[in-house]
């Protein structure tokens, strides 16, 4: 299953990548985020692990996540290594003179008999898309107010 | 009636594995999350709170009050959520009466991490650094009439605490509400359970009587019942280290009533916090 959502923010790319880059400040503004703690001694960048998980429906879903790709200011991927099977993506990119384009994605796998997996996987696709939507809208006050502060 | 009972029992201790930690099967977990994440969230509507009070790595025992006859939706949804949280490759065991594993159709469970109630298992369990999950309570709990359904009752069963005391292992008292009002309980059916000879025979003390979908009048519980969709809230609550609480030589006595005082607080909590029956 993916989702995805995506938004413009006024702002250029290292700003955005500014908050997205470091993995410390995910919890300001990842939404439904109930856990998020890093797991060895990498805190950023590529092959920081984190203890994640998000509130879908009456669960805590997630497990341990990687980072397994870490191009400033454009890509940022990541990758469960237990927990739920599932995988996301920042993808920023700069869109007109201004503003960036900012896109995340997020694919999962839900296990067991295929019809059922099929139709719990889109009743989760809900809560995870307002999930995503909202992390995004926040992302984007929170780099347009840094911008402004400026 | 008087053969046939005796030799059911011994059918039943047959059919019962005593060593059987290694029957649990994190794939088989892995792969049923998913509808009972669904079952939880949609039918149940439930709330687990705190299982951030779980220690993070190392063996603890749960004890928890005990709710829904023998449809124990408390039981699937902190299993559940246990499994999302911790993920369903840290060990975690449910100590369950004899009769629940003899049942084939129950046998599932037995991957899921339920195992006999035996000292044997518990402490092996304990002892292998698994999470275990315990219902003092049992059969007499699950079976208490409705206008008891806010009631913290472990029929004076103290086990567990010797149980955390030799394995040394922190205690973490688990409150859930809402489980008991999954069918209309009126009765615990002792007196019968005793005339039966269920008591002797199968170690059963209660013969619950409920009026239950889809049978009306339900009697013993035992082909199940389809559970009312009460809302269930569960609240972990936090660990209790026993030596630091109780000193070097715990009275089990005074920690048996801390324990249940604490769940009764708790639960009394959950239920002001409640404003309709089933509806939640």
């Amino acid at each position: 299953m993916k989702v995805s959502a995506s938004t413009d923010i006024a702002a250029a790319p290292e700003a955005v990548w500014a908050l997205i880059g470091d993995l410390r400040r995910w919890p300001d503004f990842v939404a439904g985020l109930t856990r998020w703690e890093a797991a060895g001694r990498r805190r950023s960048g590529l092959g920081a692990r984190y203890r994640a998980l998000m509130r879908i429906g009456s669960a805590d879903i997630g497990g341990l996540v990687e980072v397994v790709e870490f191009h400033p200011p454009a890509d940022l991927a990541w990758n469960a290594v237990t927990g739920a099977e599932q995988r996301g993506r920042w993808r920023l990119r700069p869109h007109g003179e201004d503003a960036t384009r900012v896109e995340l994605r997020m694919t999962y796998h839900v296990a067991g008999w295929a019809p059922g997996a099929w139709l719990i996987g889109r009743i989760a696709e809900r809560a995870i898309r307002r999930n995503l939507t909202r992390t995004l809208g926040e992302l984007a006050r929170q780099v347009e107010r840094d911008g402004s502060g400026r | 009636m008087g053969g046939l009972l005796p030799s059911l029992g011994r059918s039943v201790e047959r059919r019962v594995h005593h060593a059987d930690l290694g029957e649990r099967d994190p794939d088989y977990i892995r792969d049923n999350l998913p509808w009972l994440w669904l079952l939880a969230s949609a039918w149940f509507r439930a709330d687990v709170r705190g299982l951030e009070n779980i220690p993070e790595r190392g063996p603890a025992l749960l004890v928890g009050n005990h709710s829904g006859g023998n449809m124990i939706p408390d039981t699937v949804i902190l299993t559940m959520a246990f499994s999302t949280y911790f993920g369903a490759e840290r060990p975690f065991y449910q100590l369950a009466h004899n009769l629940v594993l003899a049942i084939p159709a129950l046998a599932p469970l037995r991957r899921f991490g339920t195992v006999a109630a035996t000292p044997e298992n518990a402490a092996g369990a304990l002892d292998a650094g698994a999470v275990l999950l315990v219902y003092p309570g049992g059969d007499h709990e699950v079976s208490r009439p409705v206008w008891e359904r806010n009631v913290i009752d472990f029929d004076g069963r103290r086990g567990f605490v010797r149980e955390a005391l030799d394995a040394g292992v922190p205690l973490v008292p688990v409150v859930s509400i809402g489980g008991q009002e999954t069918a209309l309980f009126l009765s615990r059916g002792a007196g019968l359970a005793r005339a039966l000879r269920l008591d002797r025979t199968l170690r059963l003390k209660t013969l619950p009587i409920s009026l239950a979908l889809p049978w009306g009048l339900n009697v013993g519980d035992f082909l199940g019942h389809l559970p009312l969709p009460a809302k269930i809230t569960i609240q972990v609550l936090p660990a209790i280290d026993l030596h630091e609480r109780f000193g070097p030589d715990p009275d089990v006595d005074e920690v048996f009533e801390h324990v249940v005082a604490l769940m009764q607080e708790t639960l009394d909590a959950l239920a002001a916090e409640r404003r309709l029956p089933v509806l939640g």
